[in-house]
């Protein structure tokens, strides 16, 4: 994959709608294109969160596993999304498993790269905060609502 | 009598009304003295009337009193209203019986008597329209309701001794009859002697008349009535200002009023019961042990109890804060959008019967911002 | 005054016909279809209304009716066992009789929907009074834009008229997406909340018409992204619940606001609702 392919799949990629196109040439630098086959896993609890991903195609699920309930897909992410926030904030660490639920091409995004970028240029931290804090915003009240079971028969 | 002008008639010309009436077969109800409060129950004649008696009322507050004259109809409004005749507390709906396939359903029988009404006050009237417009004129009417008001013969009595608690002449529906009667009564107690001025409003009322032993009425008898109406017009113990009270409630729903008032409403009912307009039911079942035979029955239910507003997994309205809301919104404001009126008439019965006085007035003028020139402070 | 009592006499409203179970389907651990032989006099429904269902000696709830309103042959309706009443319906086995009052309430408003895109988004139990409204625009495909059913629920056990979705999905006359709140590893859709799933779907917002049922909570945010992704409040319809009784606006139950769910509703435009949804206890 070309260089200018790689930045233009990032400039096309929903997440990143409307980026101005200098800080798509600085993001570029810490991408890379990958493909995760179904049943490969992106990531792994309580690894370090080094890497987020663009998706680009396919469904990936974030999983919870839990002894005698086997593994809990709490949300799933899907084309034109993305897996990971952990980066973002210390301890850096991934807090659930995401597995690749078919074939999914995403691009990787270095994290420690993009940490170090974004603290050289406070304009591309502050652009990628605006784009990630709706993301965590978005999780926390699908979490409120799941924690509600509004579904659940009545008790 | 033989046309429509008013008529005066003698106390031996009103045993004469109450007598016609049982001749035409109507069972005929009036106010009788019972248990400190003046009810609503069968009479056979004057001595059942509640002469010389009155009504003081407040704030949680009822309480009947020698008036030291003769007056039969010298009270304003007792806890019960009509309502208890024409949508009876409690009614079978329907029976069913087990058969080898399933289950027959059979109609209660429901054949009520005629009755006639003897003391239907302007408030009292208006009440009964009201609750025509809930039960006759929706897209289904109510059976039950339908009969017992086509059975129904209205004698009003012009209210003449307001209570503390009326507010009618606010809410425009009297003291003074204005139609929805097939006979108006005045009560008239002055030099001239104990007598009734008798007006007819149908033909009904018209056809009764002109078989009691009445003389015309003359200029001093109607103007002795009209004085009636007058001066109980100005003695209203309360005032209701309605003007804007639909988008003054219905844009108030989070006022900090209702707080205030759920701090004092123990959610008892009493307001709903003793409520002329309230028309909320809920539906029984009954069965006997071996599921034999069931029922359904149908009684007065209350807004304010926690089971009104049950849906799956819980009530809606848990607090009483939004129960009183609830009550007092739809009564003075969704009854608009409902039915096109009010859904108060200004009998003042949920002030005197609230155990803890609180006061519809009240509370209206607090939403609106105003300090109640009744309650200092 | 008597002319019209007179008249009004005829018929008691609250007198239930006895109808005759002919079928019964268990759609999931706790929700079942009833299906009942239309009693003399039924003159059919439409979508989203409902029918008072009654036992003897146990009492009667209001059901919706769950199938599709053109086809012959008997009123299904779609019950999930929660009290006494629906659960004793629920049990009802082929043959049996069970008291009938209805349709009543309001309708979806399919055919004012020709000519647009329709979103359908459903959460729980709230898909069942919405199928009636998928059979219409399903068979009268040609008249509508793109229509896209969104349907959150509790978990992959949970979604109802499972196969038939399955079907549909292939027949790719309807975009289907469904989506639950936890799931075990052998689920291959979507967790989520509902709301996640409209930016994957392509409509017109502003021409479109949206019809949302489920526990108002749902439906309080599902109207929200609606709103956001441009469809308008009056174009946004949602059926509402509350405590009926009497289903005809005389036993004062179900009154939300000025409404009376039972007759004004339950489908109601979310203009005339918002302000509504947002008092609480109201």
């Amino acid at each position: 994959m070309t260089v200018e392919t790689l930045e233009r799949y990032i400039l096309e990629h929903r997440f990143f709608e409307g980026l101005e196109p200098a800080f798509g040439s600085l993001i570029r630098g810490c991408a890379r294109n990958v493909r995760f086959e179904a049943g490969q896993y992106l990531c792994r609890e309580g690894e370090p969160a080094d890497q987020l991903y663009l998706v680009r195609h396919g469904t990936v699920a974030l999983e919870i596993s839990a002894p005698g309930r086997g593994a809990l897909t709490f949300q799933t992410v899907h084309e034109g999304e993305i897996v990971g926030v952990s980066w973002l904030v210390p301890p850096y660490r991934w807090t659930y498993d995401a597995r690749a639920a078919e074939l999914v091409r995403a691009i990787a995004l270095d994290a420690r790269c993009l940490r170090d970028k974004a603290e050289r240029d406070h304009d591309l931290g502050y652009e990628l905060m605006k784009r990630f804090v709706p993301v965590l915003v978005e999780r926390l009240h699908a979490t409120r609502l799941q924690l509600l079971d509004l579904y659940a028969p009545p008790a | 009598m033989t046309s429509d002008r008013p008529a005066v008639l003698t106390l031996e010309g009103l045993q004469g009304l109450i007598e016609a009436l049982a001749a035409e077969g109507y069972r005929v109800l009036g106010p009788t003295r019972r248990d400190g409060a003046i009810v609503y129950d069968a009479i056979a004649g004057l001595d059942d009337l509640p002469a010389g008696w009155g009504d003081e009322q407040d704030g949680g507050r009822y309480r009947l009193v020698e008036r030291g004259d003769a007056a039969l109809f010298g009270y304003a409004v007792g806890p019960h209203s009509w309502k208890r005749e024409l949508h009876p507390p409690h009614l079978t709906l329907f029976r069913t019986r087990r058969e080898a396939d399933g289950f027959s359903v059979e109609a209660a029988a429901d054949e009520p008597e005629p009755t006639a009404f003897l003391g239907v006050r302007a408030c009292e009237l208006a009440a009964i329209a009201v609750q025509d417009r809930t039960f006759l004129e929706g897209p289904q009417a109510d059976p039950h309701y339908a009969r017992r008001r086509a059975g129904s013969f209205l004698v009003a009595v012009n209210c003449g001794e307001p209570a503390g608690t009326c507010f009618c002449v606010s809410m425009e529906t009297g003291p003074r009859a204005r139609g929805g009667y097939d006979l108006a009564l005045t009560e008239l107690l002055d030099a001239a002697g104990h007598r009734f001025l008798l007006e007819v409003g149908s033909e009904r009322g018209r056809a009764l008349a002109e078989r009691l032993d009445a003389r015309p009425a003359e200029a001093a008898d109607l103007a002795a009535s009209r004085a009636v109406s007058e001066r109980a017009a100005g003695r209203m113990g309360r005032r209701m200002e309605t003007g804007g009270i639909k988008a003054l409630l219905q844009e108030n729903q989070e006022h900090a009023r209702w707080d205030q008032v759920a701090e004092r409403c123990l959610s008892c009912a009493n307001c709903t019961m003793v409520c002329p307009t309230c028309f909320c039911t809920t539906v029984e079942d009954t069965s006997d042990l071996s599921g034999e035979t069931a029922a359904r029955v149908r009684r007065w239910d209350s807004c304010f109890t926690l089971d009104f507003s049950y849906i799956h997994g819980g009530t809606v309205r848990g607090s009483t804060k939004a129960r009183y809301r609830q009550w007092m919104t739809h009564k003075l404001a969704s009854w608009y959008d409902q039915f096109g009126v009010s859904g108060c008439v200004g009998c003042g019965r949920c002030i005197a019967w609230c155990p803890v006085g609180i006061d519809i007035t009240e509370e209206v003028a607090a939403i609106r911002g105003e300090k109640n020139p009744e309650s200092a402070g | 005054m008597s002319a019209m009592a007179a008249g009004a006499a005829a018929t008691d409203p609250m007198l239930p016909a006895v109808a005759r179970v002919v079928g019964r389907r268990r759609e999931t651990a706790d929700v079942w279809t009833l299906e009942v032989a239309p009693p003399d006099g039924w003159a059919g429904f439409a979508p989203g209304q409902f029918n008072m269902l009654y036992l003897p000696g146990l009492g009667e709830v209001p059901i919706s009716m769950s199938g599709d309103p053109a086809a012959p042959g008997p009123i299904r309706h779609t019950v999930r066992a929660v009290g006494a009443v629906s659960a004793a319906l629920a049990a009802l086995r082929p043959g049996a009789a069970v008291g009938l009052r209805g349709p009543y309430g309001s309708a979806w408003p399919v055919a004012e929907a020709a000519g647009a895109d329709v979103v359908v988004m459903a959460g729980g139990l709230g898909l069942a009074p919405l199928r009636p409204a998928l059979y219409r625009l399903r068979a009268e495909r040609a008249r509508y834009g793109r229509v896209a059913l969104l349907y959150g629920t509790r978990s992959p056990a949970d979604i109802l008229f499972r196969r038939e979705l399955e079907r549909w999905r292939r027949q790719l006359d309807l975009e289907i997406e469904v989506t639950v709140d936890r799931a075990a590893g052998d689920w291959r859709g979507s967790v989520g909340v509902v709301t996640r799933l409209l930016p994957r779907i392509a409509f017109e917002p502003v021409s479109s018409v949206a019809l949302v049922c489920g526990p108002e909570v749902m439906m309080r945010f599902a109207a929200d992204a609606l709103l956001d992704a441009g469809v308008p409040e009056p174009r946004i319809h949602l059926s509402m619940e509350r405590n009926m009784r009497c289903a005809i606006g005389q036993c004062g139950h179900c009154q939300f606001g000025a409404d009376f769910v039972c007759k004004d509703g339950p489908v109601m435009s979310y203009d005339r609702l918002r302000a509504r949804l947002k008092i609480r206890e109201l």
